[in-house]
């Protein structure tokens, strides 16, 4: 986490966090995970706080899973959506923040279309900021969410072949992974066509291939992404016909799999794209798993920005 | 003020005889007097230079004054007023204004605001286009022959994507004389784009402006003036390619000239990680690499001037999300102390040679002996001069910029050399550092000027896009 020079803390991107950090964050999502399985889902730790969901780009998801952490946490929540802001008279988010802010707000949880506007935000208002993904940059607590998974289903981290599978150029989440993964000492192999990875992701540390069928020979577990139909229309790949039968994990390719890798998605996915739907049915656990460790990593994450001994 | 003024004292900066020893510089009726140790001041005033170095009035080859239509980020007045205290005795400023300059009228508007201010020549460049549409030509000739004078054309802020529209274009300048300043990019490749692609564009997840996109623009257009025997300058190269191609274009013969901004030998793409937008130009700062082929190419000749590019904006437009900032950054008043202290002192360019890509090769390229205008420091020339102590250490203020905008990437910066008088046409426009307030300035005509204006420093509308 980052920390200003007001003292507040931050969660802008992975890159914030070291390896320990990480683990340590996930120690602390498996304990918060147990209070979602008691009959009063519920604990104090955060009575009196006030945190802001600003989301100014449609979620459904986080949205909601930041929203249930917090309560979870007994903290007051407001919510915040485009439709109903100043935004969409044309108020700039400068002006949007510190008027939130003036009201005597804590924590803002920002979704925004613009990758650094959560860092931005930190310049402007004085309150801790969590970046709930900015455009194609980074997406931190989703790759929580993710590591969070993998660890329970297998047990570690270090030394975990994962492979990502799909519109890499267009995907904070796969940059948020490729950083988080890196950072306990798992190996990452990016699957997709040329045309769908950035410049210099290599550098960020990962292999490449243009081989899913090589990758799922390799990998302990497969991450796919999900794949939109804009990327035909920006020439990224042909069709997504062509994508599925070059791409996506289908039932031919799951089936002849002697060792099947975990599968993962971040969701919403798209069955008959990126995996086919029988194959979505039998690993429907994992991914339905994820979104429940959403709700205990957040409440870690923010936890461990206000309440504590660093509140 | 009217008896003239006696340099006391300075080293003479001037070309080809390089840096000479301390001696007086006589000012008299616009012009130098004289030039020799003991002069006599007569009746003029004197000031003492000691320790300064004194030489040719800076010239601008390259700035957004943003005037007509854009008047809350910068005007003719600020935009001068900034020019005078960088040491600039001329600045040539891009069309991109609102109407666009692409006829003798807004030319004439443009430069008679620059003669109202007095304080450095004002010159517009004419855009190669109507409405810097793309679409069709722009009426080269009556700009030309306006008040004006009008001898540079661009579309800068925007390339002419239509190849067989640069085409005619070079060869109708061609016909005129006139220079075509091409804003190099292949737009299909950089559409979107936000700052250079490479690991640092991926690493933020901004959309990249591959440094191809300059390169296929810079070799068209070489090959467009190759073919059509046109004067082509090619504005704010940035890229190790780009320069190559102009080397090779040199080497060959053809009339191809460059500049290159401040902002592209200082900085790269690595100093992006903190979204500042005030890092945020087109063409982008690019990688280290291409920085280093910069350095080199400046070294050994190719880049024949150092330009601003001086692109102001109001602060709402910048402190905004990064996608949505608009491109540039303002550099009259940092411009020579960044050159001495990150070229000179560094050793990547002799004080000579770093002056004369300042002063005398941009006066060449925009034939500024028609004005009357001579880049040197000698008996009979023009006296429009600039007064440095290369010694002085400075912090980058945005706050005490003259310039309407604050949009630079330098604030907080430590930089040695400092303009300390500015000269222009024989007047002190800039006294240790700051505008004097000449008899010149505040007449009943600019006075009345100013009362008529309309929303000069007022917040206008953001809708108006400008990229530059």
């Amino acid at each position: 986490m980052s920390e200003t020079v007001s003292g507040n803390r931050h969660l802008l991107s992975i890159r914030e966090l070291e390896g320990p950090d990480i683990i340590s964050l996930l120690d602390s999502a498996r304990s918060f995970a147990e209070v979602s399985t008691r009959p009063v889902k519920k604990v104090p730790a955060l009575r009196g706080r006030t945190i802001v969901n600003l989301f100014l780009e449609p979620s459904t998801r986080t949205r909601m899973s930041f929203e249930l952490a917090a309560k979870r946490l007994s903290a007051d929540v407001i919510n915040f959506a485009t439709s109903s802001s100043s935004l969409s008279k044309g108020e700039s988010l400068k002006d949007t923040a510190k008027t939130i802010v003036a009201m005597g707000v804590d924590a803002v949880v920002m979704r925004h279309q613009s990758a650094g506007a959560a860092q931005m935000l930190t310049g402007w208002i004085d309150c801790s900021v969590v970046n709930a993904g900015d455009g194609m940059h980074e997406h931190p607590t989703q790759a929580l969410l993710d590591l969070f998974t993998m660890r329970e289903e297998l047990g570690r981290l270090e030394g975990l072949k994962v492979a990502i599978v799909g519109d890499i150029d267009h995907s904070r989440v796969a940059r948020s992974n490729i950083i988080a993964l890196n950072r306990v000492g798992a190996h990452v192999l990016l699957v997709a066509p040329r045309s769908l990875l950035p410049e210099g992701i290599e550098e960020m540390g990962a292999e490449t291939t243009g081989s899913i069928d090589e990758a799922l020979e390799w990998c302990d577990v497969l991450y796919l992404l999900r794949i939109q139909m804009e990327r035909v229309e920006e020439s990224r790949f042909p069709s997504l016909r062509e994508y599925t039968l070059q791409y996506g994990l289908t039932q031919t390719r799951w089936s002849r799999l002697k060792r099947k890798p975990l599968v993962m998605h971040p969701g919403p996915m798209n069955r008959g794209v990126e995996i086919a739907s029988e194959v979505a049915d039998e690993v429907e656990s994992v991914i339905t798993g994820q979104v429940a460790a959403g709700v205990a990593v957040r409440m870690a994450v923010l936890y461990d920005l206000l309440g504590g001994s660093h509140g | 003020m009217g008896n003239g003024v006696l340099l006391r004292g300075g080293r003479v900066l001037s070309f080809p005889a390089g840096l000479g020893a301390e001696t007086d510089i006589l000012v008299e009726k616009g012009v130098v007097a004289a030039v020799g140790q003991g002069l006599s001041p007569g009746r003029a005033e004197v000031v003492d230079v000691s320790g300064c170095i004194v030489a040719p009035g800076l010239v601008e080859l390259h700035a957004h004054l943003r005037e007509p239509g854009m008047e809350y980020k910068e005007d003719v007045a600020s935009g001068s007023r900034a020019a005078a205290c960088g040491g600039y005795s001329a600045v040539f400023c891009m069309p991109n204004t609102e109407p666009a300059i692409d006829n003798s009228s807004v030319a004439e508007y443009v430069f008679d605001r620059g003669v109202d201010e007095g304080l450095c020549m004002v010159l517009p460049h004419g855009a190669i286009t109507q409405g810097r549409a793309g679409e069709t030509l722009a009426p080269m000739g009556e700009m030309g022959t306006c008040r004006a004078g009008v001898m540079g054309f661009s579309d800068d802020g925007s390339p002419v994507s239509d190849s067989e529209i640069m085409r005619r274009a070079m060869e109708y300048a061609r016909t005129m004389n006139a220079l075509v300043i091409s804003h190099s990019e292949e737009p299909s490749l950089s559409a979107g784009g936000q700052m250079n692609e490479g690991y640092y564009s991926t690493l933020l997840g901004l959309r990249g402006i591959p440094p191809e996109s300059e390169e296929i623009g810079v070799f068209r257009d070489i090959c467009l003036a190759e073919k059509t025997g046109a004067r082509l300058h090619l504005a704010h190269v940035s890229t190790a390619r780009s320069v190559d191609l102009v080397r090779d274009a040199k080497r060959r013969g053809l009339p191809v000239t460059c500049e290159v901004t401040t902002h592209h030998i200082l900085l790269d793409d690595s100093g992006l990680t903190d979204y500042d937008t005030n890092m945020k130009m087109n063409p982008p700062l690019r990688s280290k690499a291409d920085v280093d082929a910069l350095l080199e190419a400046l070294a050994d000749g190719t880049i024949d001037v150092i330009a601003t590019d001086h692109a102001p904006h109001a602060p709402h437009e910048k402190e905004t999300e990064f996608d949505r900032a608009e491109f540039g950054v303002v550099g009259l008043e940092t411009c020579l102390a960044l050159v001495l202290t990150r070229l000179v002192e560094t050793g990547v360019l002799s004080l000579e040679k770093a002056l004369e890509k300042l002063t005398l090769a941009p006066s060449r390229i925009m034939d500024m002996g028609r004005w009357g205008y001579m880049p040197t420091v000698e008996e009979g020339a023009p006296a429009n001069l600039v007064v440095f102590n290369p010694e002085t250490e400075w912090i980058v203020d945005p706050r005490a910029f003259k310039s309407r905008a604050r949009n630079t990437p330098y604030g907080g910066w430590r930089l040695r050399g400092r303009v300390v008088h500015t000269v222009f046409r024989g007047r002190l426009v800039v006294r240790e550092g700051d505008l004097s307030p000449g008899p010149e300035q505040g007449t009943a005509r600019k006075k009345q000027k100013d009362a008529g204006r309309v929303g000069a420093g007022e917040r206008a509308s953001a809708a108006a896009g400008t990229g530059d």
